[in-house]
């Protein structure tokens, strides 16, 4: 919208922030290279000998890598729209955790008790 | 022409797709398509076309698209309360050898149908409506943060509501109920259009309802007037930017899972079907995540709605702002961790059932903490007993005990026992018109004299508000014991006759709720007659405390002519207590939003999709799905969006008012 005098502008959070520095893009760029170098090196290499400890690391990396590009690509901080933006990403998050982990929570229970169908692939499962 | 060119054209509609062999839905037909050519005849006489065109149809004016939510609301609330009283007549009557005059296809429709249409077109248009109309003004905004979109998410709720009525006369509604579980909904148990016409509404009506919902939060976080910090934000506002946040986050899940049961219908995949791994119960899941927290999507705003009129009719500040705040808040997150409680009896382990029912019960605290902020605001208060404090009382009175079912339903041992009964069904009809529906009605009341300048006739409102009461009670109370006593819910014909007495004592309920409705409908009619005695010249007929009554009413397009500054909660409360005058020169000329037609072509668009893909025309989905994106595309080139209203227009306007204007 750039109907400004529509929009009374409530004080702190008016402004918006800027799209980040040159340094914020390389500092994001490097952490995101070595983040994903590592994994791939620890499954190339089998440097662990436990594949579930890789796939761990592989997803702990992952989630780390996912905070590298909300903050220095995303910008994210906690002063962009007077805090909105963080309270918006953190709602955005528990929900989407919520969702996915709710349901799977309860269809693995679901299947756990159901009785196996004879021929379906969910007999398999169990 | 051949065979195939016709399905090519027509794809599976044909000449049986209509009821004629139907008398019920036939008659109906006849008197729906008299009313609506003697309309269509009447707005062409009077030459209403152009002005219905410029003023409304095309208005981005946030005042007039919510008095439109709001007329769509009462017109499909109408047909969903005919579908009750239908369901009621068959239920008082087929008893034993007696058949009812519904067969049981028809009956499915009219029991989806209702549930559906009184949700999705009756519900969340009037609370939609509501925020719309009230919000910008109790925030001091001249308009919402984006007023084109605000026109087309009404008109696609519009284009869904239409869809789902065109279904009555073209082919047929869905017989799944209202949420259409897999794998019943599945296109090898239900082959018809039914379900087909269910999702395509609920799809376009649901992108309406969220980007409707992005646009109240955008609007509360961004354009408040100055001063007005979060704790200053009127409680309503509060409701309203929690239930939108709310359904911000919901909406996703319910169009997702609906998009998985189109693919299994036309595509042949299988989510949801019983065949290749596929998990019915995901469906379930899925529409329950959004099912849960709608509720409070819809009640928020009513509790909001108590909150202010509790307040203003009271003459006191709200008891307890800050912990109504929290509890809002906590209720919203709240909301979204219970879904499972509504299928508790699926098979799920008792961690899990122990889990969301605890979880479900702890919901009761904020709300009960929300009874008593209202209570104590009432006490020692100077309550004065008008129509919206009425209200508010029967809602508490009623509310309650839906509450206290709701808390016994959430343990997990007596869901086994009550789940699919019609004890369930009373529950959720005592919360959704004890809580949602009275709340409706107190804001409709409430508000109604600041959007058309005159109040709505007092008696006609006492025989809306005793009718609802009343008639509440009197139909659902019988339900809950034939409930309690193991009766399921859905069932067109029993063989039990001691039932019996039950169903006609709440047939006679849904009579003197119409009662209500009717004298609803005519406290409209005759305020709209007696509108000179009740005439609102001051813009704050009931003493009000937040800013909207600080205008005129109606307010003028542009809301306020200089923008509020708020230094206290119940801002205009303060203002008039440090003797507030209103500024009489010096008026500047006034930046807003131009009217657009293209919410209504591209809501026509969905339409036309909509119906081409529920019949399989395909060439009809084609062409509308590449206009809608051509017409979407195109109006981003579209650069006059905004105007300037003269300051000399301004300033004539605010003298015209000056009579009708507090403080002048």
């Amino acid at each position: 919208m750039s109907t400004h005098s529509l929009h009374a502008a409530p004080g702190p959070q008016g402004s918006a922030r800027g799209h980040g520095s040159r340094r914020g893009y390389r500092i994001g760029a490097v952490l995101s290279i070595i983040l994903t170098v590592v994994p791939f090196w620890l499954v190339m290499s089998g440097a662990l000998p436990d594949p579930a400890v890789t796939a761990a690391i592989i997803f702990a990396l992952a989630l780390v890598q996912i905070v590298v590009h909300v903050v220095s690509f995303l910008h994210l901080d906690t002063q962009s729209e007077g805090g909105w933006t963080l309270l918006a990403f953190l709602f955005t998050a528990v929900i989407v955790v919520l969702t996915i982990g709710g349901s799977v929570w309860v269809m693995y229970h679901l299947n756990a008790n159901m009785m196996p169908m004879p021929d379906s692939a969910t007999s398999t499962m169990r | 022409m051949t065979e195939t060119t016709l399905k090519t054209i027509f794809g599976r509609l044909g000449w049986e797709s209509f009821p004629i062999h139907e008398p019920i839905l036939f008659g109906t037909f006849i008197v729906v398509a008299l009313l609506g050519v003697a309309i269509v005849g009447a707005v062409t006489w009077f030459r209403l076309w152009g002005y219905l065109w410029k003023e409304w149809f095309t208005s981005v004016d946030h005042k007039k698209i919510g008095i439109m939510y709001i007329i769509l609301g009462i017109i499909m609330l109408l047909r969903g309360f005919a579908d009750a009283l239908m369901m009621r007549a068959q239920q008082a009557i087929a008893f034993g050898a007696n058949e009812g005059y519904l067969p049981a296809h028809h009956y499915d429709q009219i029991f989806t149908a209702h549930g559906t249409i009184m949700i999705f077109f009756v519900a969340i248009p009037l609370v939609v409506g509501l925020i719309n109309f009230v919000m910008p003004l109790q925030i001091g905004a001249r308009d919402v943060a984006f007023p084109f979109l605000n026109n087309l998410s009404f008109w696609l709720t519009a284009a869904g509501a239409v869809l789902t009525m065109t279904s009555l006369f073209i082919g047929e509604f869905a017989r799944t109920g209202w949420l259409s579980y897999a794998p019943l909904a599945e296109l090898s148990y239900s082959p018809d259009t039914g379900v087909d016409y269910y999702l395509w509404s609920l799809q376009i009506a649901g992108v309406g309802t969220t980007l409707s919902a992005i646009n109240m939060v955008a609007t509360i976080i961004k354009m408040r007037a100055p001063g007005m910090t979060m704790m200053k934000l009127p409680v309503f506002c509060w409701t309203a930017l929690c239930s939108n946040v709310l359904a911000i986050a919901i909406f996703p899940a319910l169009t997702a899972a609906f998009f998985l049961l189109m693919l299994d219908r036309y595509v042949g995949t299988n989510f949801f079907t019983n065949e290749l791994g596929g998990a019915p119960m995901m469906y379930w899941n899925m529409v329950w995540i959004w099912g849960h927290p709608e509720v409070y999507v819809l009640v928020l705003p009513a509790f909001g709605i108590y909150s202010e009129i509790t307040s203003t009719f009271t003459g006191k500040r709200l008891f307890g702002y800050t912990s109504m705040v929290y509890a809002t808040v906590v209720i919203t997150i709240l909301s979204y961790l219970v879904w499972l409680h509504h299928f508790f009896t699926m098979g799920a382990g008792p961690a899990v059932n122990s889990f969301f029912g605890i979880a479900t019960m702890v919901i009761s605290i904020p709300t009960g903490a929300k009874i008593f902020n209202w209570l104590f605001t009432m006490y020692r208060g100077d309550i004065r007993f008008e129509l919206p404090m009425q209200w508010v009382v029967a809602f508490m009175l009623t509310f309650v005990v839906g509450g206290m079912t709701g808390v016994l339903l959430a343990i997990p041992p007596a869901d086994f026992v009550l789940h699919n009964s019609l004890f369930l069904v009373a529950h959720f009809h005592n919360v959704i018109i004890g809580g949602v529906v009275f709340g409706l009605f107190a804001g409709i009341v409430y508000w109604f004299p600041k959007a058309f300048g005159f109040k709505l006739d007092p008696f006609w409102g006492k025989v809306a508000f005793w009718g609802w009461v009343v008639g509440y009670w009197v139909a659902w109370t019988p339900i809950y014991v034939v409930g309690l006593m193991g009766t399921a819910r859905r069932i067109r014909h029993f063989d039990d006759p001691s039932f019996q007495p039950y169903f006609v004592i709440a047939a006679i309920g849904a009579l003197i709720i119409l009662v209500g409705i009717l004298g609803f409908v005519m406290s409209i009619v005759m305020g709209f007659v007696k509108r000179e005695e009740l005439r609102d010249t001051t813009g704050d007929p009931w003493d009000g405390r937040t800013l909207e009554w600080s205008t005129s009413s109606p307010p003028p397009a542009y809301n306020f002519a200089f923008l509020p500054v708020v230094h206290d909660l119940d801002a205009w409360y303060d203002m008039k207590a440090r003797g507030y005058e209103r500024p009489e020169g010096d008026f500047r000329p006034i930046h807003m939003p131009k009217n657009t037609g293209t919410g209504v072509i591209l809501a026509g668009l969905s339409l036309a999709l909509g119906f081409g893909m529920v019949w399989y025309m395909w060439w009809l989905a084609a062409l509308s799905f590449i206009g809608l994106l051509a017409v979407a595309i195109g109006h981003t080139f579209n650069l006059k969006r905004d105007t300037f209203i003269p300051a000399a227009e301004v300033a004539a306007t605010e003298r015209a008012r000056q009579p009708l204007i507090v403080g002048a």
